[in-house]
Order: C-alpha cells, then structure tokens, then sequence
C-alpha cells in the first residue's frame, strides 16, 4: 500500500525545505548582488538589497588589480589535469581492487581512506620542504601533482564502487574473447562505467577547483589558482567588499555553471547502483 | 583439434579445498558434460580448464600442450555464461565481432564471418539492436554466435540454458546438439539437470564433492552406475533405495531398483504398499506408494493405469534389474 501523507504535513515540510534552502543559498546571492554595487553602497550603513547603481566596474577593477584569466586558466590545468592524472592512476588501481583483490585490499582502501581524516595541516611542513627542494613551489604542475595526490583516494573509493556493480561475468568474457588486460580495460571495462567515471571526474574537478589550503600556501604570483586569488583580496582588500565579491565571483562562476550544467549526471553518478 | 587433459587437478579456495584431485581425458570432439548437485565444483571445474581460475597443483593440458600457466586469452578456447555475459554496451554485431576484433583479423573477413553466424543463428534481424533489447533465448544465441565465430579449440558452456523457459529450453538443447554435430568441436557443457546431461552428452562426468564418480556414456550411466550416487543421481524420476534385511537377501548392504524396473499387480507380489499421490502426466504415471517396511517408493507405469490414492498394490522388481551397493556404496 501506497504510504499516505497528508497535505498539510507536505506543505509543512515543502515550506521548511525552502526556507533552510534560501537560507543556505543567502550568502552566495548577497555575494552576487553586491558585486554589482558601488563600493559605498556595499558597505552603506543602510543596506540595500538589489543594487541601486548597477556597475560592472568592479569587475574591470579587479581585473586590473590581479590577473582573473592567468588565475582562471591555472585552476583550470591544476583541476582537470590533477583529476585526469588521478584517473590515469586510479582506473588500473580500482580494476585490481574490485576484480582481483588480495587479503589486504579492504585494509589498502581503508588505509587510503584514512589519510583524508587527517588535517591537511598536520603535513604542511614536510610537503612545503619537499617542494622546495625540489623547486616545486608556485609551479603549476607542481600544485596538479599535490592535488592529484590529494584526490587520489576519493578517486580509487568513487571507482571502486562503480566498478563493483560491473558483473565479473562480462569482464571474463572478454578475457575468454581474447581480449588482453589491455583491452579489457579499455574496451569493456570504462565504455561500461562511463556514467562513473564522469561523476568521478565531475566531483573530482570540483573538490580540486574549491582547494584552498594547499593553493594558496604552496603559491604566489605565477602559480595561483582563483581560490588564491579570492584570497589575495580578502586580505589587504577587506574593507572593498563590492571588489571582493566580484572577484569571489569570477572565482566560483565556472565551476557553478559547469556544476549546474552537469547536475544530471553528478546525480546518477552518485546514485549508481543504488537504484539498477 | 581439442582434447583437453586434467591430471591431478586440484583447486583450493584458501583453506577450503573444493577439487581435491581430478583426472580426465576428454577426447577432440567429443561432447562431455559435467553434472552434479549444487556446489560440487561443476563450474569451477569448467573455470579451470578456461584459465579463469588458476590451479592449486596439476597439470591441465590442450592438445598435450601444457597450459596450466597460461591466460585464458591465450589458451583459445571459448565460454558461453549462464548469464549470457554479453557487452551491454555494444550491438549484437560488436559483440559477435569482438573476438575476431581482439585477434586482429581484417575488417571485411570479420563482416564476412559475423554475418554468416548471424543468419545461422536467426540473429540476422537483430543486428544492431543493443543486447538490452534482446529476449533470453536471443541474448543466449548472441552468446553462441560469439563464441563460435572464432572458431575455437573447445566450447565450454556453463548452465547456458537456466534461464530460459522450459519449451525454449528444450530447443536450444537440440540447436546446441545440433550445432556440435555441424562443427564437430570439442564441447564441455555443465548442468545440474540429469535430462540434459543424458540428452546431450557424448560421455559424462558426474561429479560430487569435487570428485568424479564416474565418467562414462549416458547408457553406462544408467545400466552401470558405479555407486549409489551415481544411480540415484542419474534416471527420473530418482532410483528407489532399500536398506536392511530385504538388502542383505540380495547379498547387498542396499539395494536400488528403478521406478520403471517394476511389476505392479493388485493380487500378489514381492512388496505390498499403498498408494498415495499417483502423478499423471498422460504418457506416464509416477505413483508414489507407500510400502510397509520398505518406506516410499517411486513406480513409473504407462499412463492408463487407474490406481488412485488409498488402493493396495503389490510391487515385484525385476530381478535381473536390482543394483546392488556394499556398505561404502559401491556397486557390486
Ligand atoms: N571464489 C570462491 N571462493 C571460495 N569458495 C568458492 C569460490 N568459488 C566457488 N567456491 C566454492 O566451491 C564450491 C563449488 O562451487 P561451484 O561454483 O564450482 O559449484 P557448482 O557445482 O557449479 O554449483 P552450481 O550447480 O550451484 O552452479 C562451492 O562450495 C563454493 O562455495
Ligand atoms: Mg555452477
């Protein structure tokens, strides 16, 4: 039998779900309204809601100040390119881990899991070392290899998941068709979780995207990513609240739209399996 | 050519061993089937001899070559699933066609060959549709095709029909005979099903525990069952079993007489029962009689017998037909 909910107990929690939803959503609309004031608006004792002088010029003014676009494209290299490595890696790793797992696997992706737990902060000092030696600090590819590592064992988890739903079954097929690791792999195995893989590099490209800690502290000028630069207003620009949120932003912009974009895809990447 | 050789083969899954030592020569051609209850390594026998397992110890051959070590890829033969194991994410021609893709075989010879196993197999209508919107019988042919187009060393089928429905069932075990005639290949099938075990094979191997009771010709079966398990394992419906003083006049710990080894009679015989639920499938009854002393027993009588439920009968087996079992079970 179908349960049966009745309608003011709908309304009720429609109503609650909205309201926790507007209140969760107010800071990034507030963000968004105020890059389109005037600085004195924007800290007016008075506050306005929608902006009454309508300006684009904080966004030339932010631009001028930093550089958005080497920002932008750096965020772009260190998360896709962290997140393309980590598949490179992790694709081979996951196969062995559902398909051809040892005694320990379990424990490895326990191992690999628990390195998450721990603050970031807690190996600040010998990363910040080790990058210096090896002259890797404020470098792009230096800040993709930190970043790749870093996604690493979501990256393995997320696979492993979706690979565990692909039956064994079609896996040795292949094998008794001749097929070699190789091809088995690439001919079976990824055109067969495709919608996880996407999700995975979705949600991977995201998390590297919204990286601050190691960003800002292994960069400067040349290397930064657009949560370095939000953070370079933040600072000695504090008091110039419309600029900073025009900058925040540019900042989170792409990655909304590339998240709203593919909503549909994050969903059924997440949910795989859950409902076959 | 395809004779396959086990020698000595063992196979554990950590502690537990579930194929202590097996040996068999399998001859090039010939259809064998491997039949046996539930979990006595039916498959994992046949997984074995495809590479997807690796042996504990011994030595499995091809055509005398050692192939213990070897990958399944490299060994040349082909597998069809009970779950048919298609590619869902190709169309029926790619999945035919992906053995002869992985063996780097021209474009044109691979079109060639794939559409002659299509119309063989009344796949040719479905060529591009996704395995997705096949039916079962149809995935199952997509999973012949597969296999056959490359013409493979040996055929290993595990429980192929399974999942089909009865009548389909029935037709694919005569395509699938039919189909081993036409090739001649090498063919090891796996089945629980008895019918399908005496139906189809050349020789077979029953199996239980993980050992092979007996390997022999459906009609060796059934005429010389090597032990009690392999007389109650093979005929339908099952051999009736008596233990005891009735064995031991037969100079036996216990004997077997088969349902249709009887002679029924209302007036006298050796064994007085009474009948319970007589089963009527037309060309057969199967009456299950209750004996006194001897417990429940199985008769197989043609179909126009009128016994019903609660009648007395006499059953009288035919001597020339009783197996005979020492006490480990052996036939003697
Ligand atoms: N990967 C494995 N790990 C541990 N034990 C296994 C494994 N595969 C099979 N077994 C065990 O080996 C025994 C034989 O299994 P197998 O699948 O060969 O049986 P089967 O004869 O094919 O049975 P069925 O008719 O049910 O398919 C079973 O007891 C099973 O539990
Ligand atoms: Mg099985």
């Amino acid at each position: 039998m179908a349960r049966r909910v009745s309608t003011s107990t709908k309304v009720g929690f429609t109503v609650l779900a909205w309201a926790v939803a507007l209140l969760l959503f107010s800071p990034i609309l507030w963000t968004v309204l105020t890059a389109f004031k005037t600085e004195a608006e924007a800290i007016a004792s008075q506050p306005t809601f929608f902006p009454q002088n309508f300006t684009l010029e904080n966004f030339g003014a932010v631009q001028d100040r930093s550089d958005y676009f080497k920002h932008a494209i750096n965020s772009i290299i260190v998360s896709f390119g962290s997140t393309i490595l980590g598949l490179i890696i992790a694709i081979p790793a996951a196969w062995s881990m559902a398909f051809a797992p040892s005694k320990r696997t379990k424990d490895i992706l326990m191992w690999m899991l628990s390195t998450k737990m721990m603050p970031a902060v807690g190996v600040l000092i010998p990363i910040y070392l080790i990058f210096r030696d090896l002259r890797l600090l404020d470098t792009v590819h230096g800040l993709t290899l930190i970043m790749t590592l870093i996604n690493l064992p979501i990256i393995v988890w997320m696979l492993y998941t979706y690979f565990k739903e692909i039956p064994v079954d079609i896996l040795e097929a292949a094998r008794m068709d001749g097929a070699e690791l190789w091809n088995e792999i690439t001919h079976v195995l990824v055109p067969m979780a495709v919608p996880g893989i996407a999700s995975t590099l979705l949600l991977n490209v995201i998390l590297a995207w919204n990286e601050a800690f190691w960003t800002i502290t292994l960069t400067s000028g040349r290397a930064g990513t657009l949560t370095a630069f939000i953070s370079s207003f933040s600072s000695p620009q504090g008091l110039f609240l419309a600029k900073l949120s025009a900058a925040s932003l540019l900042a989170i912009a792409p990655i909304l739209l590339l998240g709203w974009f593919s909503q549909k895809q994050l969903v059924r990447g997440l949910t795989f399996g859950a409902v076959k | 050519m395809g004779s396959i050789t086990l020698e000595h083969v063992n196979k554990s899954f950590g502690e537990v061993q579930v194929i202590p030592d097996i040996s068999l020569d399998i001859k090039d051609g010939e259809f064998v089937v491997f039949v046996g209850p539930s979990g006595c390594g039916k498959s994992t026998l046949l997984r074995l001899i495809a590479g997807l397992e690796d042996t504990t110890s011994g030595t499995i051959k091809l055509d005398g070559q050692d192939v213990t070590d070897a990958p399944p890829a490299r060994r040349g033969l082909a597998m069809v699933f009970q779950s048919y194991a298609l590619y869902p994410h190709m169309t029926v021609r790619d999945n035919i066609a992906f053995p002869l893709k992985m063996a780097k075989m021209p474009q044109a010879e691979i079109d060639k060959k794939v559409d002659y196993a299509a119309r063989t197999l009344n796949l040719a209508s479905y060529l591009d549709r996704r395995p997705r919107a096949l039916s079962g019988g149809q995935r199952q042919r997509v999973a012949i095709g597969r296999a056959i187009v490359r013409e493979p060393k040996a055929f290993l089928f595990d429980e192929p029909l399974s999942n089909l429905d009865a009548a389909l069932r029935v037709n694919m075990r005569l395509e699938i005979t039919e189909l081993h005639q036409q090739l001649k290949t090498t063919m090891i099938y796996v089945t629980h099903d008895q019918v399908e075990a005496m139906t189809m094979a050349d020789r077979i191997v029953v199996l239980n525990a993980g050992n092979v009771e007996q390997f022999g010709s459906p009609l060796d079966l059934y005429k010389k069952p090597a032990n009690r398990f392999v007389a109650g394992f093979i005929g339908s419906p099952k051999m009736n079993f008596v233990d005891g003083p009735e064995a031991t006049k037969h100079g036996a710990h216990s004997i077997g007489v088969r349902p249709e080894h009887f002679k029924l009679s209302t007036t006298e015989g050796a064994w007085k029962g009474t009948v319970g639920v007589a089963e009527q499938l037309g060309s057969d009854t199967f009456l299950h009689v209750q004996t006194d002393g001897l417990g429940l027993m199985t008769i197989r009588t043609d179909g126009d017998q009128t016994f019903k439920h609660g009648d007395v009968v006499w059953l009288t087996p035919d001597p020339t037909r009783i197996y005979k079992f020492d006490a480990a079970g052996k036939a003697i």
